[in-house]
């Protein structure tokens, strides 16, 4: 468990940050740039020291100013990869590699060399230097300098976010690799949705240097708070769901996901395996009864749970899909007067569209056993 | 133009020996001001830039009376040293590297101030995540980003140390073959009659000497900037 409460101010600015993740997991601190994300994490790595409060890191406190305890950087094990990588450019990439390999305390190698290079793909840069490396290259050394240090706790500040979005496939595939093979747990921030619904099994909501929200990425997609952040068009559930049946031939996969069962689109799937789905809420179309002779082929039973104000005309409607999971639909006011929506209410659900984003995050027990394709 | 006589070209030789020892000596206290005036926040900051920097504006004269007075023979300190260590300044070899060591140590110091001032400090914030002390940052991270800035400190004090002067002459005097370098060899030729041939060809050897160590001071940052990765 990372467990965190600290506060910081500066001219004009106050961080108030309070937050419980699990660990192993792979936080998401998301926001929007200039929020205090980066100040957050700096805090966890001691790079930046609170005003007040107090970090504790798996039942050992890093900082805690009330009892003036404050472990320096360098004793944190805590790995940091940057957006701009740092990778030191007087050392050739083997020698970036092990540098914090050497540094590590023995008795705590739990990855080496050897294993890093093959899960970032890094054998062919190793002779190369820094200067010589493309963006994506330079962030999957970075990435492996943190690993070899062997850290209880892996920080990626917006790792991707000054590659283009080529280069970012150079990098998300290995991310995800590492978060499906190692048990390192990681708090990684991005203000990009599309990285949180990769990679994230939760997510702590910045606004204005406060965590408004925290907690397992299917709850978080359905809070208004995150509306603000992703802008009103991409506010919708996210869902892990389990493949149950792929039809090759036609790329459609049939994926449980509350009491029903969604027809997903797919290239490949492994039947058994979970993959993560986002169900926008403009996509989700809400009926009384099971309507007949309908272009859409996705419909679910469900209970209505909430009715929320949402922007202009419209109101965003929580719908309980069994095993407790919900979806959010957008509807007018006038459809809510029309069809009588109350809480409490039994409709269905009807998907026009669904979209796979990628495999979903099974926890370390996965490790070893292989993990599924990648959709999206 | 005739070949060096024997005591021009001990006056070479002392040149060389005197600056390269001067340089010597100079760097590591060099390095480690540099990063008390580049890093620290201790109040005597301001007097230490000073101090380091008075040899740039004093007359070097001055600067070689005031070591005079606070290093020979009569002085507290002169006395220490000649009775625990054996060691006399004033009029040695010894005294005149001190002399160019004191005059040439600004400008080292603000060769490798540059240098380090330029030194990323994220690159440091890295080492420290990665498990890197204090010292072993420094030794394994900013001293050799700094390389250029120390080697560019290094050419350019043992550049101007072959031609210190004023500050020399006054504290270690100008005796033949022990502190007569090329520039107070050259300065003697020029008051004998009839030295005008020999003035001319130290003249000349200290034009070579400094075209030389300016080509390979280029030579060698292309080479340190090429190593970095840059």
């Amino acid at each position: 468990m990372l467990r965190l409460s600290v506060v910081k101010r500066w001219k004009g600015f106050e961080l108030r940050a309070q937050l419980d993740a699990p660990t192993p997991g792979i936080l998401a601190l998301f926001g929007r740039s200039g929020c205090g994300k980066t100040t957050v994490i700096n805090i966890i790595s001691g790079l930046l020291e609170p005003d007040e409060g107090r970090v504790e890191l798996d039942g050992v406190v890093l900082t805690d100013t009330r009892e003036r305890v404050a472990i320096p950087v360098e004793r944190r094990r805590i790995g940091y990869v940057f957006q701009d990588s740092r990778l030191f450019p007087h050392l050739g990439v083997l020698a970036n590699l092990r540098y914090g390999l050497r540094r590590a305390p023995r008795g705590s190698r739990s990855i080496g060399l050897e294993e890093v290079l093959a899960l970032l793909g890094l054998e062919p840069l190793l002779a190369r230097r820094p200067n010589q490396l493309s963006g994506g290259e330079r962030q999957r050394v970075a990435l492996g300098r943190a690993l070899l240090s062997q850290p209880r706790l892996l920080l990626l500040d917006e790792p991707l976010a000054a590659l283009d979005a080529a280069r970012r496939e150079e990098v998300l595939p290995y991310l995800e690799r590492l978060r499906d093979q190692l048990s390192i747990p990681m708090v990684f921030v991005s203000h990009q949705l599309e990285e949180v619904l990769r990679l994230a099994t939760h997510v702590a909501l910045m606004e204005a240097g406060e965590i408004v929200a925290s907690g397992a990425l299917s709850d978080i997609s359905l809070r208004p708070e995150l509306r603000a952040i992703v802008g009103s068009e991409a506010v919708g559930a996210i869902l892990d769901g389990t493949v149950r049946h792929v039809d090759v031939e036609r790329g459609i996969a049939d994926v449980h996901l509350g009491g029903g069962v969604l027809h997903v689109s797919l290239q490949e799937a492994l039947v058994g395996g979970r993959i993560r789905l986002q169900l926008l809420a403009r996509d989700i179309i809400l009926a009384t009864e099971l309507p007949r002779g309908l272009s859409v082929r996705n419909a679910l039973q469900g209970i209505i749970a909430e009715i929320s104000d949402d922007v202009g005309n419209a109101v965003l409607v929580k719908v309980d899909i069994g095993s407790g999971a919900a979806v959010l639909s957008r509807v007018t006011r006038h459809a809510v007067q029309d069809l009588g929506l109350r809480p409490g209410m039994g409709v269905w659900v009807l998907v026009k569209a669904v979209s796979a984003r990628g495999h979903a995050y099974c926890g370390p027990t996965l490790v070893g056993s292989g993990s599924g394709g990648s959709f999206g | 133009m005739t070949a060096l006589s024997p005591a021009e070209l001990d006056a070479l030789r002392l040149s060389l020996e005197i600056a390269l020892r001067s340089v010597a000596f100079s760097l590591p206290l060099a390095v480690l001001v540099s990063y008390l005036l580049a890093r620290s926040r201790f109040p005597g900051t301001l007097a230490l830039d000073a101090l380091v920097h008075l040899p740039l504006v004093l007359p070097p004269v001055a600067v070689g009376y005031l070591l005079l007075v606070c290093l020979d023979n009569r002085s507290a300190a002169g006395r220490w040293l000649l009775a625990h260590f054996g060691i006399e300044l004033p009029f040695t070899t010894g005294g005149a590297t001190l002399a160019t060591a004191v005059m040439t140590f600004p400008l080292m110091v603000r060769a490798i101030r540059l240098a380090l001032d330029s030194v990323d400090r994220g690159l440091e914030a890295a080492a420290r995540t990665l498990g890197a002390g204090p010292l072993d940052r420094f030794f394994s991270v900013t001293l050799p980003l700094m390389l250029p800035g120390i080697l560019a400190g290094l050419l350019t004090a043992f550049a101007a140390g072959l031609g210190q002067f004023g500050a020399v002459i006054t504290f270690a005097s100008n005796v033949p073959g022990v502190t007569r370098t090329l520039p107070l060899a050259l300065y003697t030729a020029i008051q004998e009659p009839g030295g005008e041939a020999a003035a001319m060809r130290l003249a000349v050897l200290s034009i070579v000497l400094g075209l030389l160590g300016l080509v390979l001071a280029e030579l060698l940052a292309r080479r340190v900037y090429r190593l970095l990765g840059r």
